[in-house]
C-alpha cells in the first residue's frame, strides 16, 4: 500500500496539473476536467493504487462554479482518495464520463445530470433518473421552485 | 385465416414483448418500476424506472439544522432507521471533534444490531413470502415485534424513531431496556434455528433460490454492490470491520462470506448475520457504562468551513455521508450514498438471460428498500 507521499507523486507523474488540497480530512486531489477519465483508469488499473470501488459520485454548486466530487476506495488497500472537477462553466457544464472505468458510474452520474444539469460526454444512457424532463435543476442554488419551496 | 393475419403472427411472435413490473407490484416492495423485455419466459434485459418517491431529502437537508435532518434521514431507509440517524451524528461529531461519552457508544452499537436483526427479519419474512412460503412471513413479524416493543418503550416510536441526536441521545434509554434486550436474545436464540427449519433446509425453496442471479466479485465491485448482497460474493466489504465506529473495535464477530454469489449464497449471508448480532449485543448489554447520554453541546451546531465524510454499514450495505459546510447552522450541500442505489442497478446484469419466476427471487435477495433508492 502506498502511504500519501507516495500516492501523490504517483498522481502528479501521471497528471501534473493536479493540485492537492491541505488540511482535509481525506486526502483530495484537483483534477483539470480534460484529465479525469486518464486519470480514473490509471487509478483502477495500476496494481498499486487498485482503486476498484467507487463509493460516490456526486456534485456541489459554489454559484460561481461547480465541483464533480468522487469518492474512491480500494477494495484491495481500503485506502479512501476524493477526486475533484472544478466546472467553471455553469450555464452548460459538461465532463468526461467514467462509466467504462466503474459501472455504478452510470447511475451516480444519471442523478448528478439530474439534479444539478451537468451532462457527461460519451454516457451510454443520459437521462434524468428522478424527475421529469421539464423540472429544473433543483440543487442547484438559483433553482425557485415558486409553489412548494420553503424559504428560511 | 387470410395470409396477412398469419404474417401478422409470425411477427408479433418475434416481436420482444415488454411488460411492466411495478410500480405498485407486492414483490418490488415499495414504489418501483420494472421495465421488463420478453422473450417467451425468458428475460432479455430489465430496466429499473426509480423517482416515484422521490422526496429531495438532500434539498430538504439544505433548509434544515443538524438536529432537525436527523428526522429527514429515518425516512430514507425505514428499516434501519436508527443506523441512518447514527451516520448523520457521527459526520457531525466527527467534525466537531466531540467524544461521546461511552455509554452512548455501547447503547448505539447495541440499537444498531437490534435494528438489522429486526431488519433481517422482516427481509426473512419477505423474502419468503416472495417465492410462496406464506409461513416464513407469520414467523418473521411474530419475532420481529419482540424488537419493536423494545424500541417503543424506550423512543416512544416502533419504526421511526430519530432517537440519535449530534452529540448522544434525546433522553436516556428504558430502565427495564437491558432486561427486555436480553429476554429477547435468550428468545430469539431458540428461535432462529426454527427458521432454518421451515425455510432454509426446505428443498422446495432450495431449489428455487440456488444457481440464479449470479454475481461475481468483480461485477458487485464494479456495481458498487455492498452489504450482505455483495458478501454472497465474497467481497470484503462490512464497514464495521474496515471502519471501525461506535463500540464494533471492542466487540468479537465474523464477518459472513459466501463464495457461490447466487441468490442462495445472499439468503445465507443475512442469515448468518443474525446470529453474529445477538453474538454482538450479548458481548455490550452486560457492560453498559453508567454515565451521560449525551456529550455536552451546543444548542445551535454550526460546523466548521469544510467538508466531512462518514460511511456506516446499514443493514443493506455502505451508507455514507458527505456534509459541505460554509460555517452556517445548515449544511450547504449533503449528499447521502444509500446502499440501494447502487444496489439496485445490477438487476439487469443478475436477471438477464434468467426466467422472469426468478427476477422476484433475485429482487427479493437483494433487499431493496425503495424510499432509500429515491431519497
Amino acid at each position: 500500500m502506498l502511504n500519501k507521499q507516495e500516492l501523490s507523486d504517483l498522481i502528479l507523474k501521471w497528471v501534473p496539473e493536479a493540485t492537492f488540497s491541505e488540511g482535509t480530512q481525506l486526502m483530495e486531489v484537483i483534477v483539470p476536467a480534460d484529465k479525469i477519465l486518464s486519470l480514473a483508469e490509471e487509478l483502477k488499473n495500476n496494481k498499486e493504487t487498485a482503486f476498484d470501488y467507487l463509493i460516490s459520485l456526486t456534485a456541489v454548486d459554489f454559484t460561481t462554479h461547480m465541483t464533480v466530487v468522487y469518492h474512491l476506495d480500494s477494495t484491495k488497500y481500503r485506502q479512501l482518495i476524493v477526486l475533484k472537477v472544478v466546472l467553471t462553466d455553469r450555464e452548460t457544464p459538461a465532463i468526461d464520463s467514467v462509466t467504462a472505468v466503474w459501472a455504478t458510474a452510470e447511475f451516480h452520474e444519471r442523478e448528478v445530470f439530474d439534479l444539478f444539469g451537468i451532462r457527461f460526454n460519451n454516457h451510454p444512457n443520459l437521462q434524468r433518473l428522478f424527475l421529469e424532463d421539464d423540472y429544473g435543476y433543483p440543487l442547484r442554488k438559483d433553482f425557485r421552485d415558486e409553489i412548494n419551496i420553503i424559504e428560511r | 385465416m387470410s395470409e396477412e393475419i398469419i404474417k401478422d403472427v409470425i411477427v408479433k411472435e418475434n416481436e420482444d414483448y415488454i411488460i411492466n413490473m411495478g410500480p405498485q407490484h407486492p414483490s418490488t416492495h415499495g414504489v418501483l418500476r420494472f421495465e421488463v423485455c420478453l422473450k417467451g419466459e425468458t428475460v432479455k434485459y430489465i430496466i429499473p424506472h426509480i423517482g416515484y418517491i422521490h422526496r429531495g431529502i438532500e434539498k430538504m437537508c439544505e433548509a434544515n439544522t443538524y438536529q432537525g435532518i436527523i428526522h429527514l434521514t429515518d425516512r430514507m431507509d425505514y428499516l434501519s432507521a436508527h443506523i441512518n440517524n447514527e451516520a448523520v451524528c457521527l459526520c457531525v461529531e466527527e467534525a466537531l471533534q466531540v467524544e461521546v461519552p461511552e455509554r452512548v457508544k455501547y447503547i448505539r452499537t447495541i440499537l444498531d444490531e437490534l435494528n438489522r436483526l429486526a431488519s433481517h427479519q422482516l427481509w426473512w419474512c419477505a423474502f419468503g413470502m416472495d417465492l410462496g412460503a406464506l409461513t416464513a412471513f407469520f414467523y418473521g413479524l411474530r419475532d420481529r415485534e419482540l424488537i419493536l416493543d423494545i424500541f417503543e418503550e424506550s423512543f416512544g416510536s416502533r419504526l421511526l424513531h430519530s432517537f440519535n441526536t449530534p452529540g448522544g441521545f434525546m433522553h436516556d434509554v428504558h430502565p427495564n431496556f437491558q432486561k427486555r434486550t436480553k429476554e429477547f436474545i435468550t428468545y430469539f436464540r431458540k428461535k432462529l434455528p426454527e427458521y432454518d427449519q421451515l425455510l432454509t433446509g426446505n428443498i422446495i425453496f432450495q431449489e428455487r433460490a440456488k444457481g440464479i442471479g449470479y454475481m461475481s466479485a468483480e461485477k458487485a465491485i464494479s456495481y458498487g454492490v455492498t452489504g450482505p448482497s455483495a458478501r454472497g460474493s465474497n467481497v470484503a466489504c462490512d464497514v464495521r470491520k474496515i471502519a471501525p465506529y461506535s463500540a464494533y473495535d471492542k466487540v468479537e464477530f465474523n464477518e459472513i462470506l459466501k463464495t457461490e454469489g447466487d441468490t442462495f449464497a445472499r439468503y445465507q449471508v443475512r442469515m448468518g448475520e443474525m446470529w453474529e448480532s445477538m453474538k454482538i449485543i450479548e458481548q455490550l448489554i452486560d457492560n453498559i457504562p453508567a454515565g451521560d447520554y449525551t456529550a455536552k453541546m451546543k444548542p445551535i451546531i454550526k460546523l466548521p468551513v469544510g467538508e466531512y465524510f462518514k460511511r456506516v454499514e446499514s443493514a443493506r450495505g455502505e451508507l455514507a455521508v458527505y456534509i459541505v459546510s460554509d460555517g452556517n447552522k445548515t449544511p450547504y450541500r449533503m449528499k447521502f450514498r444509500s446502499p440501494n442505489f447502487s444496489n439496485l442497478f445490477i438487476m439487469n446484469e443478475l436477471t438477464a438471460g434468467g426466467k422472469i419466476a426468478d427476477l422476484v427471487a433475485i429482487s427479493g435477495s437483494l433487499d431493496l428498500v425503495i424510499p432509500d433508492i429515491d431519497r
